[in-house]
Protein backbone atom coordinates (compact mmCIF):
# COMPACT_ATOMS: atom_id res chain seq x y z
CA UNK A 1 0.00 0.00 0.00
CA UNK A 2 1.07 3.55 -0.53
CA UNK A 3 2.47 5.76 2.13
CA UNK A 4 1.87 9.45 1.76
CA UNK A 5 5.15 11.26 1.12
CA UNK A 6 5.69 14.68 2.64
CA UNK A 7 5.84 16.46 -0.68
CA UNK A 8 2.70 16.54 -2.83
CA UNK A 9 0.68 15.21 0.07
CA UNK A 10 -2.30 17.20 -1.08
CA UNK A 11 -2.19 15.73 -4.60
CA UNK A 12 -1.97 12.20 -3.27
CA UNK A 13 -4.92 12.75 -1.00
CA UNK A 14 -7.23 14.17 -3.60
CA UNK A 15 -6.04 11.97 -6.49
CA UNK A 16 -8.25 8.91 -5.80
CA UNK A 17 -11.35 11.09 -5.66
CA UNK A 18 -10.40 12.74 -8.94
CA UNK A 19 -9.80 9.32 -10.52
CA UNK A 20 -13.23 8.18 -9.38
CA UNK A 21 -15.11 11.18 -10.81
CA UNK A 22 -16.04 9.59 -14.18
CA UNK A 23 -17.33 6.39 -12.57
CA UNK A 24 -19.27 8.33 -9.94
CA UNK A 25 -20.92 10.66 -12.46
CA UNK A 26 -21.88 7.73 -14.71
CA UNK A 27 -23.17 5.77 -11.73
CA UNK A 28 -25.36 8.64 -10.57
CA UNK A 29 -26.73 9.35 -14.04
CA UNK A 30 -27.27 5.84 -15.36
CA UNK A 31 -27.74 3.70 -12.25
CA UNK A 32 -28.86 5.70 -9.22
CA UNK A 33 -31.10 8.19 -11.01
CA UNK A 34 -32.98 5.59 -13.12
CA UNK A 35 -33.50 3.33 -10.10
CA UNK A 36 -34.80 6.25 -8.07
CA UNK A 37 -37.01 7.33 -10.95
CA UNK A 38 -38.42 3.82 -11.36
CA UNK A 39 -39.27 3.66 -7.65
CA UNK A 40 -40.84 7.13 -7.88
CA UNK A 41 -42.94 6.16 -10.90
CA UNK A 42 -44.07 2.96 -9.25
CA UNK A 43 -45.85 4.94 -6.54
CA UNK A 44 -47.72 7.18 -8.97
CA UNK A 45 -50.36 6.90 -11.64
CA UNK A 46 -51.84 9.12 -14.31
CA UNK A 47 -55.30 10.42 -13.76
CA UNK A 48 -57.38 11.43 -16.72
CA UNK A 49 -59.60 14.45 -16.19
CA UNK A 50 -62.78 14.89 -18.15
CA UNK A 51 -62.46 13.43 -21.61
CA UNK A 52 -58.70 13.22 -21.36
CA UNK A 53 -58.21 15.64 -24.22
CA UNK A 54 -56.00 18.69 -24.40
CA UNK A 55 -53.16 19.86 -22.24
CA UNK A 56 -53.39 19.27 -18.52
CA UNK A 57 -56.04 16.64 -18.95
CA UNK A 58 -53.63 14.00 -17.73
CA UNK A 59 -52.15 14.46 -14.34
CA UNK A 60 -49.70 12.36 -12.39
CA UNK A 61 -50.87 11.68 -8.87
CA UNK A 62 -49.78 9.66 -5.86
CA UNK A 63 -50.96 6.10 -6.13
CA UNK A 64 -49.67 4.54 -2.94
CA UNK A 65 -49.16 0.83 -3.28
CA UNK A 66 -51.90 0.33 -5.86
CA UNK A 67 -49.45 -0.37 -8.71
CA UNK A 68 -47.83 -3.00 -6.55
CA UNK A 69 -51.07 -4.69 -5.56
CA UNK A 70 -52.12 -4.61 -9.23
CA UNK A 71 -48.84 -6.15 -10.31
CA UNK A 72 -48.96 -8.86 -7.65
CA UNK A 73 -52.49 -9.81 -8.64
CA UNK A 74 -51.66 -9.70 -12.37
CA UNK A 75 -52.01 -13.33 -13.40
CA UNK A 76 -49.84 -12.86 -16.51
CA UNK A 77 -46.91 -11.64 -14.41
CA UNK A 78 -47.41 -14.52 -11.99
CA UNK A 79 -47.58 -17.06 -14.80
CA UNK A 80 -44.49 -15.50 -16.34
CA UNK A 81 -42.70 -15.89 -13.02
CA UNK A 82 -43.73 -19.56 -12.82
CA UNK A 83 -42.60 -20.16 -16.40
CA UNK A 84 -39.24 -18.60 -15.57
CA UNK A 85 -38.86 -20.72 -12.45
CA UNK A 86 -39.51 -23.86 -14.49
CA UNK A 87 -37.11 -22.68 -17.16
CA UNK A 88 -34.47 -21.76 -14.55
CA UNK A 89 -34.86 -25.13 -12.84
CA UNK A 90 -33.64 -26.69 -16.09
CA UNK A 91 -31.05 -24.12 -17.15
CA UNK A 92 -29.08 -23.52 -13.97
CA UNK A 93 -28.38 -27.13 -12.87
CA UNK A 94 -27.72 -28.41 -16.40
CA UNK A 95 -25.51 -25.50 -17.40
CA UNK A 96 -23.43 -25.51 -14.21
CA UNK A 97 -23.31 -29.32 -14.09
CA UNK A 98 -21.89 -29.37 -17.61
CA UNK A 99 -19.54 -26.47 -16.83
CA UNK A 100 -18.17 -28.30 -13.78
CA UNK A 101 -17.89 -31.59 -15.67
CA UNK A 102 -16.04 -30.00 -18.58
CA UNK A 103 -13.76 -28.04 -16.23
CA UNK A 104 -12.84 -31.24 -14.34
CA UNK A 105 -12.26 -33.08 -17.61
CA UNK A 106 -10.06 -30.25 -18.90
CA UNK A 107 -8.04 -30.62 -15.72
CA UNK A 108 -7.27 -34.30 -16.39
CA UNK A 109 -3.64 -35.30 -16.87
CA UNK A 110 -2.41 -36.06 -20.36
CA UNK A 111 -5.53 -34.83 -22.08
CA UNK A 112 -5.48 -34.54 -25.86
CA UNK A 113 -6.84 -31.52 -27.77
CA UNK A 114 -7.12 -29.47 -24.57
CA UNK A 115 -6.72 -26.11 -26.31
CA UNK A 116 -9.13 -26.90 -29.10
CA UNK A 117 -11.94 -28.26 -26.92
CA UNK A 118 -11.60 -25.44 -24.42
CA UNK A 119 -11.88 -22.82 -27.15
CA UNK A 120 -14.72 -24.61 -28.94
CA UNK A 121 -16.83 -24.93 -25.78
CA UNK A 122 -16.13 -21.29 -24.95
CA UNK A 123 -17.03 -20.09 -28.45
CA UNK A 124 -20.80 -19.56 -27.84
CA UNK A 125 -19.88 -16.84 -25.34
CA UNK A 126 -18.90 -14.66 -28.31
CA UNK A 127 -22.25 -15.17 -30.03
CA UNK A 128 -25.09 -12.75 -29.21
CA UNK A 129 -28.14 -14.29 -27.53
CA UNK A 130 -30.31 -13.06 -30.39
CA UNK A 131 -28.20 -14.85 -32.98
CA UNK A 132 -27.96 -17.98 -30.81
CA UNK A 133 -31.75 -18.04 -30.48
CA UNK A 134 -32.08 -17.44 -34.21
CA UNK A 135 -29.73 -20.30 -35.15
CA UNK A 136 -31.29 -22.77 -32.72
CA UNK A 137 -34.74 -21.55 -33.70
CA UNK A 138 -34.13 -22.68 -37.27
CA UNK A 139 -32.69 -25.96 -36.00
CA UNK A 140 -36.00 -26.52 -34.19
CA UNK A 141 -38.15 -25.80 -37.26
CA UNK A 142 -39.70 -29.01 -38.62
CA UNK A 143 -38.56 -28.37 -42.22
CA UNK A 144 -34.97 -27.66 -41.30
CA UNK A 145 -34.23 -29.51 -38.06
CA UNK A 146 -31.63 -32.27 -38.36
CA UNK A 147 -32.84 -33.74 -35.02
CA UNK A 148 -36.37 -34.19 -36.30
CA UNK A 149 -34.91 -35.54 -39.55
CA UNK A 150 -32.99 -38.18 -37.61
CA UNK A 151 -36.03 -39.08 -35.51
CA UNK A 152 -38.05 -39.39 -38.69
CA UNK A 153 -35.39 -41.57 -40.31
CA UNK A 154 -35.51 -43.86 -37.28
CA UNK A 155 -39.28 -44.02 -37.50
CA UNK A 156 -39.80 -42.24 -34.20
CA UNK A 157 -42.45 -39.57 -33.56
CA UNK A 158 -41.32 -35.99 -34.03
CA UNK A 159 -42.18 -33.67 -31.15
CA UNK A 160 -42.96 -30.04 -31.86
CA UNK A 161 -39.86 -28.40 -30.40
CA UNK A 162 -41.52 -24.99 -30.30
CA UNK A 163 -44.61 -25.85 -28.29
CA UNK A 164 -45.66 -27.06 -24.84
CA UNK A 165 -43.12 -28.87 -22.67
CA UNK A 166 -40.46 -29.21 -25.39
CA UNK A 167 -40.52 -25.41 -25.80
CA UNK A 168 -39.05 -25.08 -22.29
CA UNK A 169 -36.31 -27.54 -23.18
CA UNK A 170 -35.67 -25.73 -26.45
CA UNK A 171 -35.34 -22.37 -24.72
CA UNK A 172 -33.27 -23.88 -21.90
CA UNK A 173 -30.96 -25.47 -24.46
CA UNK A 174 -30.17 -22.05 -25.95
CA UNK A 175 -29.19 -20.69 -22.54
CA UNK A 176 -27.16 -23.80 -21.65
CA UNK A 177 -25.39 -23.64 -25.00
CA UNK A 178 -24.57 -19.96 -24.53
CA UNK A 179 -23.50 -20.05 -20.89
CA UNK A 180 -21.66 -23.30 -20.26
CA UNK A 181 -18.34 -22.17 -21.74
CA UNK A 182 -17.98 -19.03 -19.69
CA UNK A 183 -18.80 -20.82 -16.44
CA UNK A 184 -16.46 -23.63 -17.39
CA UNK A 185 -13.62 -21.14 -17.71
CA UNK A 186 -14.37 -19.62 -14.29
CA UNK A 187 -14.38 -23.05 -12.63
CA UNK A 188 -11.36 -24.28 -14.59
CA UNK A 189 -9.38 -21.23 -13.53
CA UNK A 190 -10.00 -21.88 -9.87
CA UNK A 191 -9.18 -25.58 -10.36
CA UNK A 192 -5.78 -24.62 -11.71
CA UNK A 193 -5.15 -22.42 -8.69
CA UNK A 194 -5.19 -25.44 -6.35
CA UNK A 195 -1.60 -26.14 -5.22
CA UNK A 196 -0.15 -29.23 -6.88
CA UNK A 197 1.16 -30.67 -3.60
CA UNK A 198 -2.36 -31.49 -2.50
CA UNK A 199 -2.86 -33.83 -5.45
CA UNK A 200 0.59 -35.31 -4.91
CA UNK A 201 -0.33 -36.22 -1.34
CA UNK A 202 -3.68 -37.67 -2.38
CA UNK A 203 -2.04 -39.71 -5.09
CA UNK A 204 0.51 -41.14 -2.69
CA UNK A 205 -2.42 -42.16 -0.52
CA UNK A 206 -3.73 -44.11 -3.51
CA UNK A 207 -6.58 -41.89 -4.62
CA UNK A 208 -7.80 -42.34 -8.17
CA UNK A 209 -8.39 -39.41 -10.49
CA UNK A 210 -12.11 -39.74 -9.93
CA UNK A 211 -11.71 -39.73 -6.14
CA UNK A 212 -9.42 -36.70 -6.37
CA UNK A 213 -12.03 -34.93 -8.46
CA UNK A 214 -14.91 -35.72 -6.12
CA UNK A 215 -13.20 -35.35 -2.75
CA UNK A 216 -10.61 -32.64 -3.35
CA UNK A 217 -11.28 -30.66 -6.50
CA UNK A 218 -15.03 -30.08 -6.16
CA UNK A 219 -14.90 -28.99 -2.50
CA UNK A 220 -11.96 -26.71 -3.26
CA UNK A 221 -13.73 -24.91 -6.11
CA UNK A 222 -16.96 -24.54 -4.10
CA UNK A 223 -16.55 -20.74 -3.83
CA UNK A 224 -16.43 -20.30 -7.61
CA UNK A 225 -19.35 -22.73 -8.00
CA UNK A 226 -21.37 -20.58 -5.61
CA UNK A 227 -20.42 -17.46 -7.55
CA UNK A 228 -21.40 -18.94 -10.91
CA UNK A 229 -24.67 -20.15 -9.38
CA UNK A 230 -25.37 -16.67 -8.05
CA UNK A 231 -24.84 -14.98 -11.41
CA UNK A 232 -26.68 -17.70 -13.30
CA UNK A 233 -29.78 -17.19 -11.16
CA UNK A 234 -29.70 -13.45 -11.86
CA UNK A 235 -29.21 -13.96 -15.60
CA UNK A 236 -31.95 -16.59 -15.80
CA UNK A 237 -34.58 -14.49 -14.09
CA UNK A 238 -33.88 -11.72 -16.58
CA UNK A 239 -34.21 -13.76 -19.75
CA UNK A 240 -35.54 -11.56 -22.51
CA UNK A 241 -33.77 -11.65 -25.86
CA UNK A 242 -33.96 -15.40 -26.50
CA UNK A 243 -37.75 -15.82 -26.12
CA UNK A 244 -38.29 -12.48 -27.89
CA UNK A 245 -36.24 -13.72 -30.84
CA UNK A 246 -37.97 -17.10 -30.99
CA UNK A 247 -41.41 -15.48 -30.92
CA UNK A 248 -41.70 -14.96 -34.71
CA UNK A 249 -41.11 -18.69 -35.22
CA UNK A 250 -43.91 -19.99 -33.02
CA UNK A 251 -47.36 -19.08 -31.78
CA UNK A 252 -46.75 -20.64 -28.37
CA UNK A 253 -44.60 -17.79 -27.08
CA UNK A 254 -46.79 -14.96 -25.88
CA UNK A 255 -45.60 -11.38 -25.69
CA UNK A 256 -45.65 -11.78 -21.91
CA UNK A 257 -43.85 -15.12 -21.70
CA UNK A 258 -41.20 -13.91 -19.24
CA UNK A 259 -41.69 -11.24 -16.55
CA UNK A 260 -39.31 -8.87 -18.34
CA UNK A 261 -41.32 -9.21 -21.53
CA UNK A 262 -44.37 -8.32 -19.48
CA UNK A 263 -42.64 -5.16 -18.26
CA UNK A 264 -41.70 -4.22 -21.80
CA UNK A 265 -45.23 -4.84 -22.97
CA UNK A 266 -46.71 -2.63 -20.25
CA UNK A 267 -44.17 0.15 -20.69
CA UNK A 268 -44.07 0.45 -24.47
CA UNK A 269 -47.13 -1.25 -25.90
CA UNK A 270 -49.76 -0.49 -23.25
CA UNK A 271 -48.02 2.79 -22.37
CA UNK A 272 -48.52 2.21 -18.65
CA UNK A 273 -45.11 3.19 -17.35
CA UNK A 274 -46.30 3.18 -13.75
CA UNK A 275 -47.39 -0.44 -13.84
CA UNK A 276 -44.17 -1.31 -15.67
CA UNK A 277 -42.08 0.49 -13.05
CA UNK A 278 -43.79 -1.34 -10.18
CA UNK A 279 -43.24 -4.69 -11.93
CA UNK A 280 -39.61 -3.86 -12.61
CA UNK A 281 -39.08 -3.03 -8.93
CA UNK A 282 -40.76 -6.28 -7.88
CA UNK A 283 -38.59 -8.29 -10.29
CA UNK A 284 -35.46 -6.57 -9.02
CA UNK A 285 -36.36 -7.22 -5.38
CA UNK A 286 -37.31 -10.85 -6.10
CA UNK A 287 -34.06 -11.36 -8.01
CA UNK A 288 -31.97 -9.94 -5.20
CA UNK A 289 -33.89 -11.89 -2.55
CA UNK A 290 -33.51 -15.16 -4.45
CA UNK A 291 -29.85 -14.72 -5.29
CA UNK A 292 -28.83 -13.45 -1.86
CA UNK A 293 -30.96 -16.10 -0.18
CA UNK A 294 -29.01 -18.66 -2.14
CA UNK A 295 -25.71 -17.02 -1.23
CA UNK A 296 -26.60 -17.03 2.45
CA UNK A 297 -27.72 -20.66 2.39
CA UNK A 298 -24.54 -21.64 0.57
CA UNK A 299 -22.36 -19.75 3.03
CA UNK A 300 -23.90 -21.27 6.13
CA UNK A 301 -23.57 -24.70 4.52
CA UNK A 302 -19.86 -24.08 3.88
CA UNK A 303 -19.29 -22.84 7.41
CA UNK A 304 -20.94 -25.93 8.84
CA UNK A 305 -18.68 -28.03 6.67
CA UNK A 306 -15.63 -26.17 7.95
CA UNK A 307 -16.42 -26.67 11.60
CA UNK A 308 -16.83 -30.37 11.20
CA UNK B 1 3.79 -23.67 -17.43
CA UNK B 2 1.57 -26.50 -16.41
CA UNK B 3 0.27 -26.68 -12.90
CA UNK B 4 -0.38 -30.37 -13.30
CA UNK B 5 1.78 -32.64 -11.21
CA UNK B 6 3.35 -35.53 -13.03
CA UNK B 7 1.39 -38.71 -12.76
CA UNK B 8 3.10 -41.50 -10.91
CA UNK B 9 4.66 -43.91 -13.40
CA UNK B 10 2.65 -47.04 -14.02
CA UNK B 11 -0.62 -45.34 -13.15
CA UNK B 12 -0.67 -43.32 -16.32
CA UNK B 13 -3.42 -44.16 -18.75
CA UNK B 14 -4.32 -42.26 -21.84
CA UNK B 15 -7.46 -40.39 -20.80
CA UNK B 16 -9.56 -41.34 -23.76
CA UNK B 17 -12.89 -40.94 -22.02
CA UNK B 18 -12.28 -37.31 -20.93
CA UNK B 19 -11.01 -36.43 -24.40
CA UNK B 20 -14.04 -38.01 -26.03
CA UNK B 21 -16.45 -36.31 -23.64
CA UNK B 22 -14.87 -32.92 -24.28
CA UNK B 23 -15.00 -33.52 -28.01
CA UNK B 24 -18.71 -34.22 -27.69
CA UNK B 25 -19.10 -30.92 -25.82
CA UNK B 26 -17.13 -29.14 -28.52
CA UNK B 27 -19.31 -30.74 -31.18
CA UNK B 28 -22.45 -29.53 -29.40
CA UNK B 29 -21.06 -26.01 -29.20
CA UNK B 30 -19.95 -25.95 -32.84
CA UNK B 31 -23.13 -27.52 -34.23
CA UNK B 32 -25.25 -24.37 -34.71
CA UNK B 33 -22.25 -22.50 -36.09
CA UNK B 34 -21.61 -25.30 -38.57
CA UNK B 35 -25.28 -25.26 -39.48
CA UNK B 36 -25.38 -21.52 -40.12
CA UNK B 37 -22.24 -21.90 -42.23
CA UNK B 38 -23.90 -24.55 -44.38
CA UNK B 39 -27.33 -22.90 -44.44
CA UNK B 40 -25.91 -19.61 -45.67
CA UNK B 41 -24.83 -21.40 -48.86
CA UNK B 42 -28.39 -22.46 -49.65
CA UNK B 43 -30.71 -20.59 -51.90
CA UNK B 44 -34.23 -19.84 -50.68
CA UNK B 45 -35.72 -22.93 -52.32
CA UNK B 46 -32.93 -25.21 -51.08
CA UNK B 47 -33.27 -24.09 -47.46
CA UNK B 48 -36.45 -25.98 -46.74
CA UNK B 49 -36.10 -28.78 -49.28
CA UNK B 50 -32.59 -30.23 -49.02
CA UNK B 51 -31.01 -32.05 -46.04
CA UNK B 52 -29.90 -29.60 -43.36
CA UNK B 53 -26.17 -30.23 -43.57
CA UNK B 54 -26.00 -30.48 -47.36
CA UNK B 55 -24.29 -27.37 -48.75
CA UNK B 56 -26.23 -25.39 -51.34
CA UNK B 57 -25.17 -23.28 -54.25
CA UNK B 58 -26.25 -19.79 -53.37
CA UNK B 59 -23.74 -18.25 -50.95
CA UNK B 60 -22.57 -15.42 -53.19
CA UNK B 61 -26.15 -14.73 -54.28
CA UNK B 62 -27.23 -14.60 -50.64
CA UNK B 63 -24.50 -12.13 -49.76
CA UNK B 64 -25.38 -10.04 -52.81
CA UNK B 65 -29.09 -10.10 -51.86
CA UNK B 66 -28.27 -9.15 -48.31
CA UNK B 67 -26.10 -6.27 -49.51
CA UNK B 68 -28.87 -5.07 -51.82
CA UNK B 69 -31.57 -5.37 -49.20
CA UNK B 70 -32.86 -1.84 -48.56
CA UNK B 71 -29.73 -0.22 -50.02
CA UNK B 72 -27.29 -2.06 -47.83
CA UNK B 73 -28.91 -1.41 -44.47
CA UNK B 74 -27.33 -4.66 -43.21
CA UNK B 75 -23.82 -3.25 -43.54
CA UNK B 76 -24.99 -0.11 -41.83
CA UNK B 77 -26.10 -2.31 -38.91
CA UNK B 78 -22.71 -4.01 -38.83
CA UNK B 79 -20.95 -0.63 -38.83
CA UNK B 80 -23.25 0.55 -36.04
CA UNK B 81 -22.49 -2.55 -33.97
CA UNK B 82 -18.78 -2.03 -34.51
CA UNK B 83 -19.15 1.57 -33.42
CA UNK B 84 -21.28 0.82 -30.33
CA UNK B 85 -19.03 -2.05 -29.25
CA UNK B 86 -15.71 -0.41 -30.16
CA UNK B 87 -16.36 3.04 -28.74
CA UNK B 88 -18.33 1.67 -25.80
CA UNK B 89 -15.63 -0.83 -24.86
CA UNK B 90 -12.87 1.76 -25.22
CA UNK B 91 -14.61 4.30 -22.99
CA UNK B 92 -15.60 1.57 -20.57
CA UNK B 93 -12.03 0.31 -20.32
CA UNK B 94 -10.76 3.83 -19.69
CA UNK B 95 -13.27 4.43 -16.89
CA UNK B 96 -12.59 0.97 -15.42
CA UNK B 97 -8.83 1.59 -15.55
CA UNK B 98 -8.83 4.88 -13.63
CA UNK B 99 -11.45 3.65 -11.14
CA UNK B 100 -9.82 0.26 -10.60
CA UNK B 101 -6.42 1.89 -10.19
CA UNK B 102 -7.74 4.38 -7.64
CA UNK B 103 -9.44 1.62 -5.67
CA UNK B 104 -6.39 -0.65 -5.72
CA UNK B 105 -3.56 1.78 -5.05
CA UNK B 106 -4.86 4.48 -2.72
CA UNK B 107 -6.15 4.38 0.80
CA UNK B 108 -8.93 6.85 1.38
CA UNK B 109 -12.13 7.30 3.28
CA UNK B 110 -15.14 5.56 1.86
CA UNK B 111 -13.09 3.37 -0.46
CA UNK B 112 -14.86 0.10 0.27
CA UNK B 113 -18.25 1.83 0.22
CA UNK B 114 -17.57 3.23 -3.26
CA UNK B 115 -16.41 -0.19 -4.44
CA UNK B 116 -19.41 -2.02 -3.00
CA UNK B 117 -21.91 0.49 -4.36
CA UNK B 118 -20.36 0.25 -7.84
CA UNK B 119 -20.41 -3.55 -7.66
CA UNK B 120 -24.05 -3.61 -6.60
CA UNK B 121 -24.78 -2.23 -10.07
CA UNK B 122 -24.05 -5.73 -11.44
CA UNK B 123 -27.06 -7.05 -9.57
CA UNK B 124 -29.56 -4.60 -11.03
CA UNK B 125 -31.72 -6.26 -13.64
CA UNK B 126 -31.12 -4.38 -16.91
CA UNK B 127 -34.81 -3.75 -17.33
CA UNK B 128 -35.24 -1.86 -14.09
CA UNK B 129 -32.49 0.35 -15.48
CA UNK B 130 -33.41 0.40 -19.16
CA UNK B 131 -37.04 1.50 -18.86
CA UNK B 132 -36.37 4.52 -16.61
CA UNK B 133 -33.19 5.27 -18.59
CA UNK B 134 -35.39 5.50 -21.65
CA UNK B 135 -37.90 7.76 -19.90
CA UNK B 136 -35.17 10.00 -18.50
CA UNK B 137 -33.40 10.28 -21.85
CA UNK B 138 -36.76 11.05 -23.43
CA UNK B 139 -37.02 14.03 -21.08
CA UNK B 140 -33.85 15.49 -22.59
CA UNK B 141 -34.81 14.38 -26.09
CA UNK B 142 -31.94 11.94 -26.42
CA UNK B 143 -33.69 8.66 -27.19
CA UNK B 144 -33.30 7.12 -30.63
CA UNK B 145 -29.75 8.41 -30.84
CA UNK B 146 -26.32 6.78 -30.92
CA UNK B 147 -25.57 8.22 -27.50
CA UNK B 148 -28.66 6.63 -25.94
CA UNK B 149 -27.19 3.18 -26.60
CA UNK B 150 -23.60 4.15 -25.91
CA UNK B 151 -23.75 6.13 -22.65
CA UNK B 152 -25.66 3.76 -20.32
CA UNK B 153 -23.17 0.95 -21.01
CA UNK B 154 -19.94 2.82 -20.30
CA UNK B 155 -19.83 2.14 -16.59
CA UNK B 156 -19.27 -1.57 -16.15
CA UNK B 157 -19.19 -2.79 -12.53
CA UNK B 158 -17.50 -5.99 -13.66
CA UNK B 159 -14.88 -3.97 -15.56
CA UNK B 160 -14.09 -1.88 -12.47
CA UNK B 161 -13.84 -5.06 -10.41
CA UNK B 162 -11.42 -6.69 -12.87
CA UNK B 163 -9.35 -3.51 -13.24
CA UNK B 164 -9.00 -3.26 -9.47
CA UNK B 165 -7.74 -6.83 -9.22
CA UNK B 166 -5.25 -6.34 -12.06
CA UNK B 167 -4.00 -3.02 -10.70
CA UNK B 168 -3.50 -4.52 -7.24
CA UNK B 169 -1.55 -7.44 -8.68
CA UNK B 170 0.40 -5.76 -11.47
CA UNK B 171 1.39 -2.37 -10.07
CA UNK B 172 3.83 -2.68 -7.13
CA UNK B 173 3.55 0.02 -4.49
CA UNK B 174 7.29 0.79 -4.55
CA UNK B 175 7.15 1.58 -8.26
CA UNK B 176 4.53 4.24 -7.58
CA UNK B 177 6.57 5.46 -4.63
CA UNK B 178 9.66 5.75 -6.87
CA UNK B 179 7.62 7.72 -9.37
CA UNK B 180 6.63 10.13 -6.64
CA UNK B 181 10.24 10.51 -5.51
CA UNK B 182 11.08 11.52 -9.06
CA UNK B 183 8.51 14.25 -8.68
CA UNK B 184 5.85 12.81 -10.97
CA UNK B 185 2.28 13.92 -10.43
CA UNK B 186 -0.35 11.31 -9.63
CA UNK B 187 -1.92 11.46 -13.09
CA UNK B 188 1.46 11.22 -14.78
CA UNK B 189 2.42 8.20 -12.65
CA UNK B 190 -0.82 6.53 -13.59
CA UNK B 191 -0.46 7.26 -17.30
CA UNK B 192 3.22 6.51 -17.83
CA UNK B 193 3.96 3.86 -15.20
CA UNK B 194 0.82 2.07 -14.03
CA UNK B 195 -1.16 1.98 -17.26
CA UNK B 196 1.42 -0.03 -19.25
CA UNK B 197 1.66 -2.50 -16.36
CA UNK B 198 -2.09 -2.96 -16.30
CA UNK B 199 -2.35 -3.42 -20.06
CA UNK B 200 -2.91 -7.22 -20.27
CA UNK B 201 -5.74 -6.92 -17.78
CA UNK B 202 -7.20 -3.97 -19.64
CA UNK B 203 -7.22 -5.93 -22.90
CA UNK B 204 -9.43 -8.42 -21.08
CA UNK B 205 -11.74 -5.69 -19.81
CA UNK B 206 -11.94 -4.29 -23.34
CA UNK B 207 -12.83 -7.66 -24.83
CA UNK B 208 -15.36 -8.41 -22.14
CA UNK B 209 -17.09 -5.09 -22.70
CA UNK B 210 -16.86 -5.39 -26.47
CA UNK B 211 -18.70 -8.69 -26.31
CA UNK B 212 -21.21 -7.35 -23.77
CA UNK B 213 -22.11 -4.36 -25.97
CA UNK B 214 -22.03 -6.29 -29.24
CA UNK B 215 -24.38 -8.90 -27.74
CA UNK B 216 -26.69 -6.40 -26.08
CA UNK B 217 -30.23 -6.46 -27.33
CA UNK B 218 -32.50 -5.03 -24.65
CA UNK B 219 -31.08 -1.50 -24.57
CA UNK B 220 -31.11 -0.78 -28.33
CA UNK B 221 -34.48 -2.56 -28.55
CA UNK B 222 -35.89 -0.09 -26.04
CA UNK B 223 -33.98 3.04 -27.09
CA UNK B 224 -34.02 2.96 -30.88
CA UNK B 225 -36.79 3.42 -33.40
CA UNK B 226 -34.90 4.43 -36.52
CA UNK B 227 -33.45 1.30 -38.13
CA UNK B 228 -30.56 3.28 -39.61
CA UNK B 229 -29.13 3.33 -36.07
CA UNK B 230 -29.80 -0.34 -35.23
CA UNK B 231 -26.98 -2.64 -34.19
CA UNK B 232 -26.85 -5.91 -36.10
CA UNK B 233 -28.58 -7.92 -33.34
CA UNK B 234 -31.65 -5.70 -33.47
CA UNK B 235 -31.53 -5.51 -37.26
CA UNK B 236 -31.51 -9.29 -37.62
CA UNK B 237 -34.35 -9.55 -35.12
CA UNK B 238 -36.55 -7.20 -37.16
CA UNK B 239 -35.61 -9.08 -40.31
CA UNK B 240 -36.61 -12.38 -38.70
CA UNK B 241 -39.88 -10.84 -37.58
CA UNK B 242 -40.70 -9.80 -41.12
CA UNK B 243 -39.59 -13.23 -42.26
CA UNK B 244 -42.61 -14.85 -40.67
CA UNK B 245 -44.66 -13.16 -43.40
CA UNK B 246 -42.07 -13.30 -46.15
CA UNK B 247 -40.08 -16.54 -45.87
CA UNK B 248 -37.77 -15.32 -48.64
CA UNK B 249 -36.15 -13.15 -45.98
CA UNK B 250 -35.06 -16.26 -44.03
CA UNK B 251 -32.03 -16.82 -46.24
CA UNK B 252 -31.06 -13.19 -45.63
CA UNK B 253 -31.43 -13.66 -41.86
CA UNK B 254 -29.25 -16.76 -41.92
CA UNK B 255 -26.55 -15.21 -44.10
CA UNK B 256 -26.68 -12.11 -41.91
CA UNK B 257 -26.28 -14.21 -38.76
CA UNK B 258 -23.20 -15.89 -40.19
CA UNK B 259 -21.58 -12.61 -41.24
CA UNK B 260 -22.38 -11.12 -37.83
CA UNK B 261 -20.60 -13.81 -35.82
CA UNK B 262 -17.46 -13.87 -37.98
CA UNK B 263 -15.97 -10.59 -36.64
CA UNK B 264 -16.27 -11.65 -33.00
CA UNK B 265 -14.79 -15.08 -33.60
CA UNK B 266 -11.97 -13.48 -35.60
CA UNK B 267 -11.38 -10.95 -32.82
CA UNK B 268 -11.12 -13.72 -30.24
CA UNK B 269 -8.66 -15.74 -32.28
CA UNK B 270 -6.57 -12.68 -33.15
CA UNK B 271 -6.31 -11.35 -29.61
CA UNK B 272 -5.72 -14.75 -28.03
CA UNK B 273 -1.99 -14.15 -28.18
CA UNK B 274 -2.28 -11.16 -25.86
CA UNK B 275 -4.87 -12.61 -23.65
CA UNK B 276 -5.63 -15.72 -21.68
CA UNK B 277 -9.17 -16.93 -21.13
CA UNK B 278 -8.36 -17.40 -17.46
CA UNK B 279 -7.99 -13.65 -16.96
CA UNK B 280 -11.71 -13.33 -17.56
CA UNK B 281 -12.49 -14.74 -14.14
CA UNK B 282 -10.07 -12.34 -12.47
CA UNK B 283 -7.24 -14.81 -12.03
CA UNK B 284 -3.88 -13.08 -11.77
CA UNK B 285 -0.55 -14.83 -11.57
CA UNK B 286 1.30 -13.44 -8.60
Amino acid sequence: MTRTPRRRAYGVKSAPYAFLVPATVLFLLFFALPIGYAVHLSFRRTEVKGLGLGKGAREEIWAGLSNYTDALSDSELLHGALRILGYGAIVVPVMLGLALLFALLLDTDGLRLRGFTRLAIFLPYAIPGVIAALMWGFLYLPDVSPFLYLLDAMGLPQPDLLDGGPLYLSLANIAVWGGTGFNMIVIYTSLRAIPAEIFEAARLDGCSQLQIALRIKIPMVAPSLILTFFFSIIATLQVFSEPTTLKPLTNSLSTTWSPLMNVYQDAFVNNDIHAAAAQAVIIAVATLALSFGFLKAANSRTKQGDSR
Amino acid sequence: MSTQPLAAPGRRRLPLVPTAALLLGALYCLLPVAWVLVASTKSGSELFSTFTFLPGSGFTDNVADLTEYRDGVYWKWMANSAFYAGAGALLSTAVSAVSGYALAVYRFRGKETVFNVLLAGVLMPPVILAVPQYLLLAEVDMTDSYLSVLLPLILSPYGVYLARIYAAAAVPADVIEAGRMDGGGEWRIFRTIALPMMLPGLVTVFLFQFVAVWNNFLLPYIMLGDDEKFPVTLGLYTLLQQGSNTPALYTLVITGALLAIIPLIALFLAIQRFWSLDLLSGAVKS
